[in-house]
């Protein structure tokens, strides 16, 4: 089995040869590592987005307030009460869906809606909501205020 | 009684003598349970003088320990009906239906008394049951109206928290209905009697009744319980502002509300009914046969034209949501990841809802606001969808390069193999 | 160049006698060679997923806060991530199933008889040992179906008797599938299953290299009868050749299916709700699932799931011993290894095919 000069392999052949397996092996070599290469440069937005947020400033807060912020794709209330504790609740009231607000005169958060009351603790007091208020974390770093999910295990 | 006793002497020792032997059996399986001799001999009574003990015990009085003779007097003790049944003992009989009120008001609306029960239950039922239209109709001698018993059952009555009670809300307008949608009852009176016909295709009752959103209003809710007297026309959005607050204050300073009360009509009603409260449509803004704006105005009108305008805005932002939501589809089918903008389209239709609240101002300057923010989400979405669709034929021009790259390897490598085997 | 970079290693570690073995390497020729092939794509279709997997884990970030939010940020957010990951789930998927082929062609080509029982014993660990890969990454984008599945399927393990619940307990890091499940798996899926089975792939490989390609019977018995019919093609480069032929049809099979079949993202597992109607395993434990679902609930005393947890133990455990069932002289003993063999190939097609149709 001698290999080298066979009588077929015209030069014409072997230049085919050599196009097909050169240019292949760098044109599929540079398909892979081309998006390996680009998937090493990390992306300019790196907050994942579901678990924390920078809810509000210190400065803009008022005791007794409150201010609706986003929290991912769903909106979340922050409140600052009197004494000067934060409070983070999810503000979709659980009747049906209305975003609900912070009452200073009541101390309490409202829906306005269909009138339905939750307590400082997310608890639904009265009216028609059926279930409580998510309650998140709240931290202060430095001048921000940030707001993220409970923690679990 | 007299001639009975005469000309019946012998039956009457012999019916004595039966129920004695049948009470004497029964008290013998009862032992143990106090003696009560109108429950032992009603529950064998044909007809409308039937109570037994398994019917009463269903009765909350029962259950607090109150018997036949707290309301109807008389001997339970006593097995004998001319003693047991005496004036002598304090029997009332039937109690009058003029009388219910009365009876059931004499502990009923005695703090001291029901506070030994429960310290929290009203003891105003009865001075509201005098301000409504069946307590002063029942006043004036008509005996055809409601009394406690119409409603709260007797000899069964159950709480009305308790589910199969005729006053728990998810029944309270059936039981109104019985005599409220009877045109033979109601003739008289001249009141319709399509409430309850207009009330079961109503959003408020399917909420009520078939999802059991205790929340949604019931006949009570709106026209009282004990008191019960429709609010009155220039009432009716004060009724409805209990829940609809947002719609209520905005309507209250709109042009409508000063219109609608000079010409002495009904609020809310005028566009969304009493009874029939059907889930408010864009077609509410048409001139369909859904459409309420033009039941007054006159076509061509400036109002007609502020009309037409708002729902022209609503329907553009429904129409966009719907458009974004198609074009997000179709980015999904073809397996591209769009669960951001799927979540903005809930921001967008919220703004469609407050739109919706808005129209209770009347003025399209202020739903246009409302609209445009809307209008901004829903085209970000269908951006989104379009850029997910661009992006997706990029991937396939990049895989068709791919594909003609290991093309061209495999057409190397097979002809280097045959080179090789010659 | 390349010839300079060889001879200065040459001279430090003697690379012929390295090379030797393999210059003389060879590969039997006959119509079923093609079934050789299988062993190697599957080899090769680890490698990618060890190669997509260290990407993945350049962004993936285990815990229940963060890893279904990290997998969206890889789908939608980095470079060709969507790529990366399609790709390694594509991979895990093909890599299990050419491993099922490449087991049932060393089935009925009899490769597994002496002298190479240990190369079959090592390959059907390895086999458990890729399924378990695919059930611990099947859970870490820790969305709805995965934590259901996962669920379900420790559910099963628990009802082995005995170590039941302490293995699932093991396997759950507690009593439920929580955030620890998650962790757990991870670990298992990173570091403890891949340090094992490059352990046994390596010895897989060491024993075919020592022993050879195995010749099916009949072929066997012909170039026993007419040795010049003999017919082998040297492993370098010409087996070595197709085979990388063979390896870039598998590229390019993978990224198709990664560009036009993308892998679901699902949604964000939320524990409290009800599990969703017609919650299945992955394909590749369907035949093992539906076995299960047949089983009546209770047969004579014992309860059914204990039953077929025990009998589809037995029967892997019986599996693994296969080649020491059958004896060069029996016949009948070769005839009968044949007939359970090719009910194990129905048997698991059937049954696959039956859960996906089922509802």
């Amino acid at each position: 089995m001698c290999a080298n000069h066979d009588p077929q392999t015209d030069p014409s052949r072997r230049r085919a040869i050599e196009i097909f397996l050169g240019g292949g092996i760098l044109a599929s070599l540079a398909s892979f590592l081309y998006p390996v290469l680009r998937y090493f440069v990390p992306p300019a937005v790196t907050d994942l987005g579901g678990d924390e947020v920078v809810a509000a400033k210190v400065a803009e807060m008022k005791p007794n307030s409150g201010k609706i912020f986003r929290f991912g794709s769903k909106p979340g209330l922050l409140i600052l009460n009197a004494d000067g504790t934060f409070r983070a609740l999810s503000a979709t009231c659980t009747h049906l869906g209305c975003i609900v607000q912070y009452r200073a005169d009541l101390r309490e958060i409202w829906c306005a809606c269909h009138n339905g009351t939750y307590d400082l603790n997310g608890r639904n007091v009265s009216g028609p909501p059926p279930r409580p208020l998510t309650v998140f974390d709240v931290h202060q770093r430095g001048d921000e205020i940030v707001v993220s999910r409970k923690r679990e295990a | 009684m007299a001639s009975l006793h005469n000309k019946f002497r012998p039956l009457l020792a012999a019916r004595s003598a039966a129920l004695a032997a049948s009470i004497l059996l029964a008290s013998g399986l009862a032992y143990g349970q106090a003696v009560n001799s109108c429950l032992d001999c009603h529950s064998a009574q044909p007809g409308r003088l039937e109570v037994t003990p398994e019917k009463f015990s269903q009765d909350i009085h029962a259950q607090k320990g109150l018997t036949c003779v707290s309301c109807h007097g008389g001997d339970a003790s006593n097995y004998d009906p001319d003693q047991a049944m005496s004036r002598k003992a304090g029997w009332k009989g039937k109690i009058d239906r003029r009388q219910v009120p009365q009876l059931c008001g004499s502990c009923h609306s005695n703090p001291a008394f029901m506070r030994q029960y429960n310290p929290s239950l009203r003891t105003d039922q009865l001075d509201q049951y005098h301000t409504s239209m069946h307590g002063k109709r029942l006043a004036a001698g008509d005996t055809r109206v409601a009394v406690c018993v119409d409603c709260h059952s007797v000899h069964d009555l159950r709480p009305p928290s308790d589910p199969r009670s005729p006053v728990n809300p998810v029944n309270v307008a059936k039981t109104c209905s019985r005599c409220h949608s009877d045109a033979a009852l109601m003739k008289p009176y001249g009141i319709p009697t399509d409430q309850f016909a207009n009330y079961s295709t109503s959003v408020h009752h399917e909420a009520v009744a078939v999802r059991g959103d205790l929340s949604a209003p019931t006949c009570t809710t709106c026209h009282g319980n004990h008191g019960a007297l429709p609010p009155g026309v220039d009432k009716v959005q004060n009724v409805c502002s209990n829940c609809h607050v947002f719609q209520a204050q905005m309507y209250g300073k709109s042009s409508h509300f000063k219109a609608f009360q000079d010409k002495g009509l009904p609020g809310c009603v005028v566009c969304h009914s009493n009874h029939a409260i059907h889930m408010p449509s864009d077609a509410m803004l048409g001139t369909g046969s859904s459409g309420v704006c033009m039941k007054c105005h006159a076509p061509g009108d400036r109002c007609d034209n502020a009309r037409a305008s708002i729902l022209g805005n609503l329907t553009q932002l429904d129409q966009s949501i719907k458009d974004a939501d198609q074009s997000l589809r179709l980015a999904e089918s073809a397996g591209m990841e769009v669960s951001e903008a799927r979540l903005s389209q809930d921001q967008a239709q919220d703004s469609l809802t407050k739109a919706r609240v808005t129209i209770h101002t009347f003025q399209p300057a202020l739903i246009d606001a409302d609209i445009q923010s809307g209008m901004k989400i829903a085209a970000a979405d269908l951006k989104a969808g379009k850029d997910a669709m661009v992006e997706r034929n990029h991937r396939r021009i990049g895989l068709s390069l791919c594909l003609l790259a290991i093309a061209f390897m495999l057409v190397g490598l097979w002809l280097y193999i045959k080179k090789l085997e010659g | 160049m390349i010839a300079a970079v060889i001879r200065w290693l040459d001279e430090r570690l003697h690379l012929d006698e390295l090379i030797a073995p393999f210059k003389h390497k060879t590969v039997p020729r006959h119509k079923l060679s093609y079934w050789y092939f299988f062993g190697g794509i599957t080899l090769f279709l680890f490698m990618i997923q060890v190669l997509t997997g260290i990407l993945l884990l350049l962004y993936y970030r285990p815990g229940t806060n963060e890893a279904f939010e990290s997998v969206q940020y890889i789908m939608t957010r980095v470079q060709f991530g969507w790529l990366i990951r399609s790709i390694h789930s594509w991979s895990a998927n093909l890599m299990i199933f050419t491993a099922f082929v490449h087991m049932f062609s060393v089935v009925f080509l009899k490769a597994y008889r002496k002298p190479r029982e240990l190369t079959w014993v090592t390959g059907v660990i390895l086999l458990a040992l890729v399924m378990g890969f695919g059930f611990s990454g099947y859970l870490l984008p820790w969305n709805t179906l995965a934590f259901f599945a996962t669920k379900v399927g420790t559910e099963i393990a628990g009802q082995v008797p005995l170590i039941g619940k302490p293995l699932m307990i093991f396997l759950r890091g507690g009593e439920d599938v929580t955030g620890a499940t998650l962790t757990r798996f991870f670990g298992f899926h990173v570091a403890v299953l891949p340090g094992i089975v490059v352990v046994l792939i390596a010895i897989h490989l060491f024993l075919v290299q020592r022993q050879g390609m195995s010749v099916p019977p009949k072929v066997e018995a012909e170039w026993a009868a007419n040795p010049s019919a003999r017919r082998e093609m040297k492993f370098f480069p010409n087996f070595a050749l197709r085979e990388l032929m063979a390896w870039y049809v598998a590229i390019g099979v993978l990224a198709a299916l990664a560009a036009l079949f993308p892998w679901n993202l699902g949604v964000k597992a939320d524990p409290f709700i009800s599990a969703p109607a017609g919650i299945k395993p992955e394909w590749y434990f369907l035949f093992m699932f539906q076995t299960l679902k047949l089983i009546p609930s209770k047969v004579w005393i014992i309860d059914g799931e204990v039953l077929g947890v025990l009998g589809c133990s037995l029967a892997g455990l019986l599996w693994l011993l296969l080649p020491f069932f059958e004896s060069e002289k029996s016949s009948r003993a070769k005839a009968w290894v044949t007939g359970i063999s090719i009910f194990a190939l129905v048997y698991v097609i059937g049954m696959t095919v039956y859960g996906f149709l089922a509802q």
